[in-house]
């Protein structure tokens, strides 16, 4: 059975490493969390954390920069080291044979980064063209600047940093950040693969056993939030986002809310998709989904439309979100559950997604639902449920922002 | 892992990898058609179709398509390239029959006026999306000067002007002689017995009309050119470059893969430290974009505006160096690494494996296993890239350059 192949394991110093042996795979992957995220930098400094994961890669234990990527390279791993609300979170996959290795080298990272100036202001400088890149991507600005609105500091900070505080980050904040947040007290490695449990288990301890440090502190987050609901850009499309509030992954009315957003938005039969898109050929691309912190979560609804035809996608979209409460059928449901089977079932296929799994797992319950248990709790949610939760957290007080040449009406009730 | 090949009395060729320790399977239609095979009155046409395949038959609604992909929990989508129209899904083993018939019977879908009209929308809407990204518009217009005057150089979404002057009886007939059985290859990978697969094109897919379409596959010879499109509201300058590569059915390409990873891949490639990992550009890459007759070697920059001369300058000393000097034994070894680990990660889902399957034999007619392409990898030599550079040298010969400037700096 599948929960006897996934192990867990606290290392005196705090750090969780959780397990997971797969079949017919010759690959294995990592993820490895530390609590460095956004909500941890200091007000008007956004961008440390992502700073901090361009430094990273910089040059670690005994490799230069150069020596860092030319060793992980010959290692076959593919990786990457990324931000996020919560966590900053490295994630990485091989063949399984090459793990131990990858681990030594891992750790380097996360214990003995260099951190140095002259790379830092390299990174700076490329941190600087990321941003502004995305200014040139209306679509992902959006998203970044919808979620700036619905939730609030520190949690609004945008995980890729901002070019407004950029400015204003040194070496010593990074470092700082480096210090209070690269700690194994809340830290999180998920192992999955082609691996013997016990033997990675003890390889871990040996690399990891001299990490220490206390869990940092969420920092309180005294920036201004802002409101205004439209950005101009002069652009053929306007983008519209609407977040309104949902429960978090924690919350024992989960699977009722991600069975909602998928009757929304799971699928090409579902609701906003078969509306907006196929019955009025509004959009292109238009899709909702839930996105979850570790307290609070909010649906995230994004549509992309020409601008004379924008006020329209809204307002049908609105209508949508809202019409959820009167009522879902057996079909809607039936649909969700075998959707959600087969995605569970395929990432049993995939070292990398099963990594990380266990790291959200763990993250956000402190402890592994399996893909049975995941499974069996689709599976009891019923159409009056659905309905009981679209009530209880209904699409109303909603964040709309639109990026585009005009701002839209949005109606008061909204 | 087991290689099954057969061919339909119609002319459907079909290729199946089956392995029954993973969980799933999938499957993919190639059409042998794409933009480089319509005209100007029928620019988009292809891609059009493809999405109004999903509108369903006489016996399947657009309703009932999505809905009955969704009961079986298929991960289903399609894609329209320059070449290949793709329709694929994958779906636990149980699913198949279903999944599969529904493909089989919507790739001859009614085209009704109504669907027509409709998606014709969603289509405007698709190129108004496009419009918005810099990098793509770089991609599309790249292709438009390169291979200026050839079928490569086609749209693939075509213009709002050209889509909208579309009827739905030119789509009708292009349809009627596009969509035939030698055009086509059904590529199966994964959990499922080579019985079932026989049982089910013999089912749903013997009555096709037989037949194939020519196409003009001759060499294209792109003399380059330049163009610049100031836009308003960019803020980043987004440049693409081209110059011709080995073509899809050539034994360089091996070698091409391996020289563009070494010279131009996301990271630890010559670009990336030169420019990416100073904070020169944000992105600096160098592709192999391989088409049938034709390839590219594809350049794609992007940075501040004012360091464009700078830094388009730092990629033709790169360039020049590989031309003169070659590459490394040491960069070889890594790269070799580096892509024989992705090869390996990519091809543990059966998803991951149906594009080299449909390509390796839409393209050459050969079957490569995972460990043929790893052996091919191992055996490359210094002397192989030598060979390469000889023939197919890194050159900046088609530029374009989207965003705040008015003209490229001399």
């Amino acid at each position: 059975m599948l929960n006897r192949k996934i192990t867990n394991h606290t290392l005196d110093n705090g750090l969780e490493i959780i397990t997971e042996k797969m079949d017919a795979v010759r690959s294995a992957a990592i993820a490895l969390s530390i609590p460095a995220g956004g909500c941890y930098e200091p007000s008007g400094k956004n961008g440390i954390a992502s700073l901090l994961s361009d430094l990273m890669l910089r040059g670690a234990g005994d490799y230069d920069s150069r020596a860092l990527s030319v060793a992980f390279d010959n290692l076959g791993v593919q990786y990457h080291l990324s931000p996020g609300w919560h966590q900053l979170t490295f994630s990485a996959a091989t063949l399984a044979d090459r793990l131990p290795e990858v681990l030594k080298l891992v750790s380097d990272v996360f214990l003995r980064p260099h951190l140095e100036q002259k790379s830092f202001e390299m990174c700076k400088v490329g941190r600087e063209q990321t941003l502004r890149s995305i200014e040139d991507e209306p679509r992902q600005k959006l998203m970044i600047e919808l979620r700036r609105r619905t939730y609030s500091p520190p949690w609004n900070r945008p995980s890729e940093g901002s070019l407004q505080d950029l400015p204003e980050i040194s070496l010593q904040d990074v470092r700082s950040h480096f210090e209070q947040c690269s700690v194994p007290s809340g830290a999180i490695l998920g192992i999955a693969g082609d691996i013997d449990a016990g033997q990675i288990v003890s390889h871990c301890e040996d690399l990891f056993k001299d990490w220490d440090g206390e869990a940092p502190r969420l920092s309180r987050g005294t920036e201004p939030k802002p409101d205004s609901n439209h950005i101009e850009h002069d652009s053929t499309q306007t983008q519209i986002g609407i977040a309104y509030r949902a429960v978090p992954y924690r919350d024992p009315d989960y699977y009722r809310a991600w069975t909602a957003v998928n009757i929304l938005s799971g699928g090409m039969s579902s609701r906003l998709f078969t509306k907006v898109r196929e019955e009025r050929g509004l959009c292109y691309a238009i899709g909702a989904s839930l996105n979850t912190l570790k307290d609070e979560a909010r649906i995230l609804c994004y549509a992309g439309t020409t601008n004379d035809r924008a006020q329209e996608t809204l307002e049908v979209t609105i209508d949508e979100l809202k019409n959820i409460d009167q009522g879902v059928t057996e079909s809607e449901l039936q649909r969700c559950q075998v959707r959600a089977k087969s995605a569970l079932i395929m990432q049993e296929e995939s070292t990398m997604a099963r990594a990380s799994s266990l790291v959200r797992n763990w993250f956000h319950l402190g402890r592994i639902r399996t893909l049975q248990e995941v499974r069996e709790q689709i599976e009891s949610v019923r159409a009056e449920d659905v309905l009981a939760y679209a009530r209880q957290y209904p699409a109303n007080n909603l964040n709309v922002l639109t990026i585009g040449p005009q701002p839209l009406q949005v109606e008061e009730s909204a | 892992m087991k290689f099954e090949q057969d061919r339909l009395a119609n002319g459907l060729n079909i290729v199946a990898e089956l392995n029954s320790k993973v969980h799933s399977v999938a499957f993919g239609f190639f059409v042998r058609t794409g933009s480089r095979d319509e005209t100007d009155q029928l620019s988009g046409v292809s891609h059009f179709l493809e999405h109004m395949v999903f509108k369903g038959t006489d016996k399947y609604s657009a309703e009932d398509v999505n809905r009955i992909f969704d009961e079986v929990g298929a991960h289903y989508n399609a894609s329209t390239s320059e070449e290949v129209t793709l329709f694929y899904a994958a779906v636990l083993p149980e699913y198949l029959p279903v999944a599969f018939e529904m493909f089989s019977s919507i790739l001859y879908p009614s085209l009704r006026d109504d669907d027509f009209k409709m998606e014709k929308q969603v289509i405007l809407e698709e190129i108004g999306m496009y419009d918005d990204m810099p990098s793509f518009t770089a991609y599309e217009k790249l292709m438009q000067v390169h291979f200026a005057g050839h079928p490569l150089s086609r749209s693939i979404l075509g213009t709002v002007e050209s889509i909208t002057a579309l009827k739905a009886e030119q789509m009708r007939a292009y349809h009627e002689s596009h969509y035939l059985a030698g055009n086509m290859t059904l590529v199966v990978a994964g959990n499922v017995d080579w019985s079932t697969v026989v049982d089910l094109s013999n089912r749903y897919c013997s009555h096709w009309p037989a037949g194939e379409t020519a196409r003009d596959t001759s060499e294209a010879h792109p003399t380059g050119g330049t163009l610049v499109l100031p836009k308003q509201g960019v803020i980043q300058e987004h440049i693409a470059q081209m110059s011709p590569a080995p073509p899809s059915a050539s034994p360089l390409r091996f070698a091409a893969d391996v020289l563009t990873t070494i010279v131009g891949d996301d990271s630890n490639s010559r670009l990336y430290w030169e420019l990416v990992a100073s904070g020169r550009a944000e992105a600096a890459e160098l592709s192999y974009n391989d088409y049938d007759g034709s390839s590219g070697y594809m350049t794609y920059l992007t940075c501040n505006p004012e360091d464009v001369k700078e830094n388009l300058d730092a990629i033709s000393r790169i360039y020049e160096d590989i031309n003169k000097n070659g590459v490394t034994a040491q960069e070889l070894e890594q790269t070799k690494n580096k892509i024989a680990s992705r090869i390996v990660l990519r091809s543990e889902r059966p998803m991951g494996r149906l594009s080299a399957l449909g390509n390796n034999w839409i393209y050459r007619r050969e079957y490569r296993s995972v460990q043929d392409d790893l052996d091919t990898l191992q055996s490359m030599t210094l002397q192989d890239i030598d060979d390469l550079l000889q023939q197919y040298p890194l050159v900046q010969l088609s530029t374009v350059a989207i965003g705040p400037l008015e003209s490229l700096p001399e």
